[in-house]
C-alpha cells in the first residue's frame, strides 16, 4: 500500500472513532422516557407527538410518583392539590369529584416515598362543595396547619397539610 | 393546571444495531492497521476476524432483544469498541515484543477473557430476572467483598506481583479478587443506604450552612475507611483502596444528597494518604515519583522511569497520533496493562484518546441515566454506584498515567489487558443492562 492511503486508513480510524461517539450521542438524544408534565389544554394534542418533537426535559415517572390512571380531571374549577415541599416537591395533582389517597403503597394517588409516610397514610376527598382531609391511621401523623389530623376536617385554600417532609397545599 | 402524559420508550435495538456495526468497523480496521504494519496481514484471517465479531455482535443484540428488550441502546457498542481497539492494541504488543525477541501471546489470551466477559455478561441477563434480587444478598454481598478483598493476604494463595499483593493463584492462573470485590461492595453499599439513609441524611448538627453527621452515625464511613488503608498497607495496592472508599463516599452522597459525607469522606482520605505516605516507604516512594518525576535522580534510580516514558509517548503521538503500529509504546514498561493509555494516547493522539475517554463518559452517563430512571432507590444507588465505579477507576488510571496523580496500579476497564478486570467489567455491564431494562420498561409492562 502507498504512504497516502496509509494516512488516508490512519486518519479514517479516527474518523470512524469520532462518528461511533457522535453517533452514541445521536441516539441518546432520542431517549427520553417515563412521564411529561404538560399545561393543560395542550396535554391532549400533544399526546399523540412524537417525543421527540418536544425536545423539554420530563421528570421521570418515578420522580414524580404519579399514576395518572386514577386522577379524574372531569371538574378544573375544584382545583388542584400542590405539593411544595419535599422529594415531590413541583408535583400537581388536578382534583376532580374523586378522592385523593396519600401514601406509601403505590395503589395510592400520590405516592410518597418517605420512611415517616404510612403505606395508606392519608385521604383528601370531597364532601359538598368543600374537601376535607382525613388521617388513615397513619404511623407519624398527618397534620394540617400544626393540628394533628384525626377525625375529617375541613382542608381550605391555602391550608398546608405536612407528612414527614411533604407539604402539601390546595389551591384554586 | 397540569396533565401528566406518558412518554412512549424507544427501545433504540436499530440504533444500537448500527451502533454495533460501527463498534465492530472500528475493532476489525484497528485490528488490520496493527497487522499491516506488522508485515503480518493475512485479508483470509482479517475476514475470519471480521466474521468472529460480527457473530458476537450479533449475537448480544439477539440475545438482549430476546431477553431485555428495553435495555439501553448505546452501552454495549461503546463497550464493545473499547474491547476492540484495546484487542488490537494488545496484539500489537505481542507483535512489537516478538521483535524485541519476547515472545508473548496477551492478544490471544485477550481475546478468550473478551469472549468469556461477554457470555458471563450474557449469563446475569438470562439468570438475573430482576436486579432486586440481589437486594436480598446485601450482607452476602459484603462478606463476599470483604473475603475477596483479603484472599490475597492468605499464606500460600495470595501471591506477590511486581511489590502489589493482590493477586491469588488458582489452577496456575493467577486472579485479581479485588476486581469482583468492587462489585460484591457496590452491591453491599446500595442494599445497607437503601436501608439506612434517613438516619445517615437527617441527623446531625449544622457548621457552616453544611448538615454534618452525628459522631455515632460515623461508624461504617470509619469502617470502610479503615478497610481502604488496611489494602493500601498490607496489600500496597493504593489504587483499589482509593477506588473502594471513593465508590463509598459517592454512594453515600448520592443517597443522603448531604455535601458534608463528601466534605468529611475526602478529608478523612487525606489524611489517611498522608500519612501513609509519611509511615510507609513504598507509598512514600510513589509520592516523590509523582512530583518529582522529572528530577534526573528521581528518574535515574528507576522511580518515575515508566511515568515518565508514558509521557514521552504520549507527547511524541501529538494530536493525531503515530498511527495505530507505526509508534513505538513498547519502550513503555507494561505498556499493555497498565499504560494502555499511554499506548493509545501515543498511536491514537489527542484525538483518540479524547475519543476513548468519551466513550467513557458516554458509559458512565447511561449508567447514571439509569439511576435516574429507575423506580427503586435500590436500583438507583446500585445503577450510580456501579458507573461510578468505572468513572472512578478510569480517572485513577488516566490520572496517574497523565501525572495529575499519583501513579497507581489499576487497570483500564475494557481496554487493559487483564481477566479479571474484563470479566468484572463485563459483570458490571451485565448488571447495568438488567437495570436499564427495568428502568425504560413501559408500567404497562411491569408485571
Amino acid at each position: 500500500m502507498s504512504q497516502l492511503s496509509i494516512t488516508l486508513l490512519r486518519m479514517g480510524f479516527l474518523v470512524l472513532l469520532w462518528a461511533l461517539v457522535l453517533s452514541a450521542i445521536a441516539v441518546l438524544r432520542a431517549d427520553l422516557y417515563g412521564t411529561r408534565v404538560t399545561a393543560r389544554g395542550r396535554g391532549r394534542e400533544s399526546k399523540k407527538d412524537d417525543a421527540r418533537a418536544e425536545k423539554v426535559a420530563s421528570p421521570s415517572r418515578a420522580a414524580t410518583g404519579l399514576r395518572t390512571g386514577s386522577i379524574s380531571t372531569k371538574d378544573p374549577s375544584a382545583g388542584h392539590l400542590a405539593v411544595t415541599a419535599g422529594p415531590l416537591k413541583g408535583t400537581t395533582i388536578p382534583l376532580g369529584a374523586a378522592p385523593v389517597l396519600v401514601g406509601r403503597a403505590s395503589t395510592c394517588t400520590l405516592v410518597i416515598d418517605d420512611d415517616y409516610c404510612s403505606a395508606r397514610h392519608c385521604r383528601i376527598y370531597p364532601e359538598g362543595d368543600r374537601w376535607m382531609v382525613e388521617d388513615l391511621g397513619s404511623t407519624n401523623g398527618t397534620y394540617l396547619g400544626n393540628q394533628k389530623v384525626t377525625d375529617p376536617v375541613p382542608f381550605r385554600g391555602g391550608d398546608v397539610i405536612r407528612i414527614g417532609a411533604t407539604a402539601l397545599e390546595l389551591r384554586g | 393546571m397540569a396533565t401528566v402524559t406518558d412518554v412512549q420508550v424507544r427501545t433504540g435495538r436499530r440504533g444500537e444495531l448500527a451502533l454495533l456495526g460501527l463498534a465492530v468497523a472500528i475493532a476489525v480496521l484497528a485490528r488490520g492497521l496493527v497487522d499491516y504494519h506488522a508485515d503480518f496481514l493475512e485479508l483470509d484471517e482479517l475476514a475470519l476476524y471480521a466474521g468472529g465479531w460480527t457473530i458476537v455482535a450479533l449475537g448480544i443484540h439477539l440475545a438482549i432483544r430476546r431477553w431485555a428488550p428495553f435495555a439501553d441502546p448505546v452501552l454495549v457498542p461503546a463497550v464493545l469498541a473499547l474491547n476492540g481497539i484495546g484487542l488490537a492494541v494488545i496484539r500489537r504488543m505481542d507483535f512489537a515484543y516478538a521483535g524485541r525477541g519476547r515472545d508473548t501471546n496477551f492478544g490471544e489470551i485477550q481475546t478468550l477473557w473478551t469472549l468469556l466477559g461477554i457470555g458471563l455478561a450474557l449469563l446475569v441477563i438470562l439468570l438475573i430476572r430482576d436486579y432486586r434480587l440481589l437486594r436480598r444478598f446485601t450482607y452476602t454481598a459484603g462478606i463476599l467483598g470483604l473475603v475477596g478483598l483479603l484472599l490475597p493476604l492468605v499464606p500460600g494463595l495470595g501471591s506477590q506481583i511486581n511489590g502489589a499483593r493482590i493477586w491469588i493463584s488458582v489452577f496456575g492462573k493467577s486472579l485479581q479478587p479485588g476486581e469482583f470485590a468492587k462489585i460484591a461492595f457496590v452491591i453491599f453499599f446500595a442494599g445497607f443506604l437503601v436501608s439506612n439513609r434517613d438516619t445517615l441524611a437527617l441527623a446531625g448538627p449544622k457548621i457552616l450552612g453544611m448538615r454534618f453527621p452525628r459522631p455515632r452515625d460515623m461508624g461504617p464511613l470509619a469502617l470502610v475507611w479503615a478497610a481502604a488503608m488496611l489494602v493500601q498497607i498490607y496489600e500496597r495496592d493504593l489504587g483499589t483502596s482509593l477506588l473502594l472508599f471513593g465508590i463509598f463516599v459517592a454512594m453515600l452522597y448520592v443517597a443522603t444528597e448531604r455535601l458534608s459525607w463528601v466534605v468529611v469522606g475526602l478529608g478523612m482520605f487525606a489524611v489517611g494518604a498522608v500519612l501513609a505516605g509519611s509511615l510507609f516507604s513504598h507509598v512514600g516512594s510513589r509520592y516523590t515519583a509523582w512530583l518529582h518525576a522529572l528530577d534526573a535522580d528521581v528518574y535515574s534510580s528507576g522511580a518515575s522511569e515508566q511515568l515518565v516514558r508514558g509521557l514521552f509517548g504520549m507527547a511524541s503521538g501529538g494530536l493525531f497520533g503515530t498511527g495505530l503500529g507505526e509508534g513505538r509504546p513498547d519502550l513503555v514498561p507494561y505498556a499493555e496493562s497498565d499504560f494502555i493509555v499511554a499506548s493509545i494516547g501515543e498511536e491514537l493522539g489527542l484525538t483518540g484518546l479524547m475519543a476513548i475517554l468519551t466513550l467513557y463518559v458516554i458509559i458512565v452517563q447511561r449508567a447514571m441515566r439509569t439511576a435516574i430512571g429507575v423506580r427503586h432507590g435500590f436500583g438507583k444507588l446500585l445503577a450510580a454506584g456501579l458507573g461510578f465505579a468505572i468513572a472512578l477507576q478510569v480517572f485513577i488510571v488516566v490520572g496517574g498515567v497523565t501525572r495529575v496523580i499519583p501513579l497507581t496500579g489499576l487497570t483500564t476497564p475494557f481496554l487493559a489487558y487483564g481477566g479479571s478486570s474484563m470479566l468484572a467489567n463485563w459483570l458490571i455491564v451485565g448488571l447495568l443492562l438488567r437495570i436499564s431494562d427495568q428502568a425504560r420498561r413501559p408500567e404497562v409492562m411491569t408485571p
